[in-house]
């Protein structure tokens, strides 16, 4: 693996090829938040809190530091008014779903994001996925999955796996930014293990 | 076409098998072999999706992300009929919503519905192509084109 | 049919074909694309194959069902060869007189012809090139798809099919190949414009046995019918350019992404993959060339999102589409890891024009930066709705007014929105901007894949901004979260308006969200969520601040903000808007005048609709107060005539 040189926040920086601009900070110990990321997981890019502007051949855009890999000359800054502004509008659309979520309320100090910028929203999901991919790359029990699409995407248990094999394991639990999984999980036993369908009990 | 026969019983597993074998088990077919039970049963049954996910070696909450994530997979029994408002952009501008509207207030279910009769179902689809026909709406296949919410009225009265 | 084994073979045969077609045979072609089938073709097409047997002239008279024309307005449409008469709006009762008056006494039925709209004379035409509607496009591509019926190879080899593909593979190198893509300057069809012989190039360059290359075919843009009347109307010229192509980049492998909302492309791509196997233009040693290539084709579930390439890359494989970082990119990491290469349909089907004109062919039509022709699904509030293929560089005012003849009912211009849902809305000033890439990019819009729908008066751009938000919302993948949640707010706030919630700063909240969205998102979809918002904010500003400020929506489209009204001195009592009313929201009776009861109406516009122009007695109102309805004992209407009713 050859090396490549890079600068971020103006210090020069070693990475091995293959690596993400978030390892190679980390690597030289460059600190750029993260809700998705988790070091036992594949690279996720969805929450886009890492977000950095990545400079290269003179053009400047905006990544995902997670999923961007690192190049020669790269110029990456983690911090400036345009990442900043993006991480704090990202953060506000959080906080709508989870306002007490305590990961994100130390960001949004830090950022100056305010929880009430927008409506609140009925699930404390913020869909990082972390317990998804957890159980499935980790664990290798595919108990929880993600359903639909778009703005309607959630995150939903496989009761007769559950049923089998998340009482006595919940280490997804812990991995949660918001509180939202648990949730979930004990809904789901709440309504009895095994359900017909995969659809909402409501609909019969 | 008027009378299409509804059912709510699981397709016979043999002809689950017999799609299965036809894409040699292959687990990159998933979705080709959902949408042929799905066009062969009108709707995917639980135990077909086990079925699918034991032979195909597909975890099930793929499965469950993949049959809700595609507009195409339907997880409830469709209703005799089914009737498709084209909601797509030239139908929009030429008065689609009021078109679904008093199709909704009609048939009394909403997009993605089936009634309790089992009479009807209702989709939007996000564009069938036909846009001189615009607003458009297909029942059981059958265009009715040029459609104003007083119009849409007569064409579903006349389905039983 | 036996195996043609090499371009000598493939010559022969095609003179054969030609040798055994009378020129001077009466041919009807009928157009059996989606569109005119949704008027009734396969009824007109029954009809006339009776009436043909009737008058016992099965051996002297062609009935062919072709691919779609694009004037998709007048349908259900034929032509007659060899004289190119045209004949519109067909019913299968004009199928006899057609058949005894223009076939056997050959004479031109009038009153199916093309009348010239707004001539005091009623100007007939009767030849299809000579109507405005195709006499001002240039029809490279979609030409030949009244010519032929799809489903028959032996009518592409008649008109010069898979000629490219023999010279391709047993006289060019892969590599010159390239190169002439490269030379022709032939910009992605898709959307991004991206250049294909470049992209050609990376695919060709990645060093790896295994490769694939793609259709895609996963039209999703709304109101968008380019690809899917290529598909179906010409099947063989995608294959034939996708054939080329595998073979430029050394792939032996390739797909066909169709949507299955395309159930007559998917057949008919289908059929022609079958027939190009038997022919020996797909299979092992084509064409005696010793290249193997074979087609599979793969359908879409209903998803928008894998029109982008990753996200159909993600769906080929079996997985939900949810579109992946670049790089790496597909040309180095594509299907199952491997090199591929992905072109959108009307892309491929350029390919073979190239290889047998030549560069030149392309790069002589067009602007600086944008070569050839594009096909454009012209749509909405325009007259000649359909599909028109125009030069590059051609202005929007003549595609909308000259091919699409202008607005419909005397209605005002008000804008046209091009490229899908990731597109801008471009305002009357800019109709004089020349089309390519570049130029609609600048007024904010893009090109995309070819949707142009035109919108008048009638059409409120705040509700289309909600109405696009609205469609991503549903079909973002929901992954990433500036794509997911930036729409779902920017959705919220226009909904907002558009229900008359607007507050004071919205428009500048939607501009940050739009901004974070555009920044953020991981994939093109996300990106560009933002286009219709932006644009539609920059032209119609003032749209925005009349929903915000008062309440009113001036194109009277956004319910919550309008009211029914009828003008008790212009009623009539005809009854007329009471019987129709589906919601029995207006009171009244003979003799009495009516009103309409507020709290029942549902506002869906039909009183307005029904009124009788005479009396325009029901009118709109926005952003205003409904007047009290005139006291019930001031209703009658004293001896009121009986013609009034």
């Amino acid at each position: 693996m050859s090396e490549i040189l890079l600068q971020i926040d103006g210090i020069e920086v070693k990475a091995k090829e293959g690596m993400s601009i978030l390892e190679a900070a980390q690597s030289a110990g460059i600190y750029i938040p993260t809700l998705c990321h988790h070091e036992k997981l594949q690279p996720y890019g969805a929450c886009r809190i890492c977000t950095v502007e990545a400079e290269t051949g003179g053009r400047t855009n905006l990544v995902a530091a997670c999923v961007s890999p690192v190049q020669p000359n790269l110029v990456v800054r983690t911090r400036s008014e345009k990442v900043d502004k993006t991480r704090k509008i990202l953060l506000e659309q959080f906080l709508a779903h989870a306002p007490d979520a305590p990961a994100l309320q130390d960001l949004a100090q830090e950022y100056g994001a305010d929880k009430d910028r927008f409506e609140k929203e009925s699930s404390f999901c913020i869909l990082c996925g972390l317990c998804v991919r957890y159980c499935a790359e980790v664990k290798k029990k595919n108990a929880v999955g993600f359903v639909d699409r778009g703005a309607r995407r959630e995150i939903s248990f496989i009761p007769e796996i559950a049923s089998k094999e998340c009482w006595k394991c919940k280490e997804c639990f812990p991995l949660c930014p918001t509180s939202y999984l648990q949730a979930a999980y004990h809904l789901t036993e709440a309504l009895v293990f095994p359900s017909p369908s995969f659809e909402p009990a409501s609909e019969g | 076409m008027a009378n299409k026969k509804v059912s709510t019983a699981a397709m016979g597993s043999s002809k689950i098998d017999k799609i299965i074998a036809k894409y040699q088990g292959n687990a990159g077919s998933l979705i080709q072999v959902l949408l042929e039970i799905q066009s062969e049963n009108r709707w995917l049954p639980r135990e077909a999706l086990d079925k699918v996910s034991k032979k195909l070696k597909v975890p099930l909450n793929r499965i469950q992300h993949i049959v809700t994530f595609y507009k195409a997979f339907s997880l409830v029994p469709k209703g005799r009929h089914e009737v498709h408002v084209c909601t797509g952009t030239a139908c929009h501008v030429r008065g689609a919503p009021r078109l679904l509207d008093s199709v909704q207030d009609l048939i009394g279910i909403r997009p993605g519905e089936t009634d309790l009769d089992l009479k009807f179902s209702l989709e939007t689809v996000n564009c069938l192509g036909c846009c001189a026909l615009g607003p458009v709406m297909v029942v059981d296949g059958e265009y009715h084109g040029k459609m104003a919410p007083a119009k849409s009225e007569e064409v579903l009265k006349s389905y039983e | 049919m036996p195996r043609i084994n090499s371009p000598a073979e493939l010559e022969a045969f095609r003179k054969d074909i030609i040798s055994k077609r009378d020129p001077d045979k009466p041919c009807i072609a009928v157009c059996t694309g989606t569109g005119c089938l949704a008027l009734g073709a396969a009824h007109v097409v029954t009809a006339l194959k009776e009436e043909v047997k009737k008058q016992g002239l099965k051996t002297k008279v062609d009935v062919r069902e072709t691919g779609c024309p694009g004037f998709c307005e007048r349908g259900p449409l034929l032509v007659i060869y060899p004289e190119e008469i045209c004949y519109l709006q067909m019913q299968p009762g004009d199928a006899q007189e057609i058949v005894s008056q223009t076939i056997v006494a050959k004479k031109v039925i009038d009153r199916l012809l093309y009348v010239v709209p707004s001539t005091d004379k009623d100007e007939k035409i009767v030849q299809e090139s000579e109507i405005p509607f195709y006499k001002n496009q240039m029809r490279n591509l979609i030409g030949n798809n009244i010519k032929i019926d799809p489903k028959s190879i032996d009518d592409y080899l008649a008109v010069g099919g898979y000629s490219a593909l023999a010279k391709a593979l047993c006289q060019e190198t892969p590599e010159q190949l390239v190169n002439l893509v490269k030379s022709s300057n032939l910009r992605g069809r898709g959307g991004a414009g991206f250049p294909a012989g470049i992209k050609w190039e990376f695919a060709r360059k990645s060093a790896d046995k295994t490769k694939y290359v793609i259709v895609n075919a996963d039209e999703g843009d709304p109101g968008a019918f380019m690809d899917r009347a290529l598909l179906e109307g010409n099947p063989h010229s995608v294959l034939e350019g996708l054939t080329i192509g595998a073979y430029a980049i050394g792939s032996h492998e390739g797909y066909i992404y169709v949507r299955q909302e395309y159930p007559l492309a998917v057949e008919n791509a289908g059929i022609a993959i079958k027939q190009a196997e038997e022919y020996g233009f797909l299979g092992k040693n084509i064409l005696g060339s010793g290249f193997d290539f074979t087609i599979k084709m793969h359908q879409g579930a209903g998803a928008f999102v894998c029109g982008e390439e990753t996200a159909l890359l993600m769906s080929l494989e079996g997985k939900p589409g949810e579109p992946r970082p670049r790089p790496p990119y597909p040309a180095v990491k594509g299907l199952w890891g491997k090199p591929t290469n992905i072109n959108n349909v009307e892309t491929w089907a350029n390919i073979p024009l190239i290889i047998n004109n030549g560069p030149d062919f392309l790069t002589s039509i067009g602007t600086e930066g944008s070569k050839g022709t594009k096909i454009f699904s012209l749509v909405g509030k325009v007259n000649n709705t359909g599909l028109v293929e125009v030069p590059m560089g051609i202005t929007l005012r003549d595609i909308i007014y000259k091919v699409g003849g202008g607005i419909p009912e005397g209605k005002k211009f008000k804008a046209v929105q091009t490229g899908g849902p990731s597109g801008g809305c471009i305002p009357e000033e800019h109709l004089d901007i020349k089309v390519d890439f570049d130029e609609l990019a600048k007024v904010g819009a893009i090109m995309g894949s070819g949707g142009m729908i035109v919108m008048d008066e009638d059409t409120c751009m705040v509700d289309v901004a909600r109405y696009f938000l609205d469609f991503l919302s549903d079909e973002s993948c929901g992954k990433c979260s500036p794509c997911r949640e930036g729409i779902r707010q920017m959705l919220k706030i226009l909904t907002n308006i558009s229900e008359g919630k607007g507050r004071e700063g919205d428009i500048e909240l939607l501009e940050e969200l739009a901004e974070a969205t555009g920044d953020a998102s991981l994939c093109a979809l996300g990106r560009t969520a933002p286009n219709p918002v932006l644009s539609t904010i920059r032209y119609f500003r003032d749209e925005y601040e009349a929903h915000i400020k008062e309440k009113r929506c001036p194109a009277y489209v956004c319910k919550e903000l309008i009211s029914y009204y009828i003008d008790p001195d212009k009623c009539k009592a005809c009854m007329i808007c009471l019987r129709k009313c589906p919601a029995q929201a207006i009171i009244g009776g003979k003799n009495q005048i009516h009103v309409i009861d507020q709290e029942k109406c549902t506002k869906c516009g039909t009183c307005f609709e029904v009124c009788p122009d005479r009396f325009g007695a029901v009118t709109r109102l926005s952003g205003e107060p409904v007047p009290s309805p005139i006291p019930e004992e001031a209703r009658i209407i004293a001896g009121k005539s009986k013609k009034d009713e």
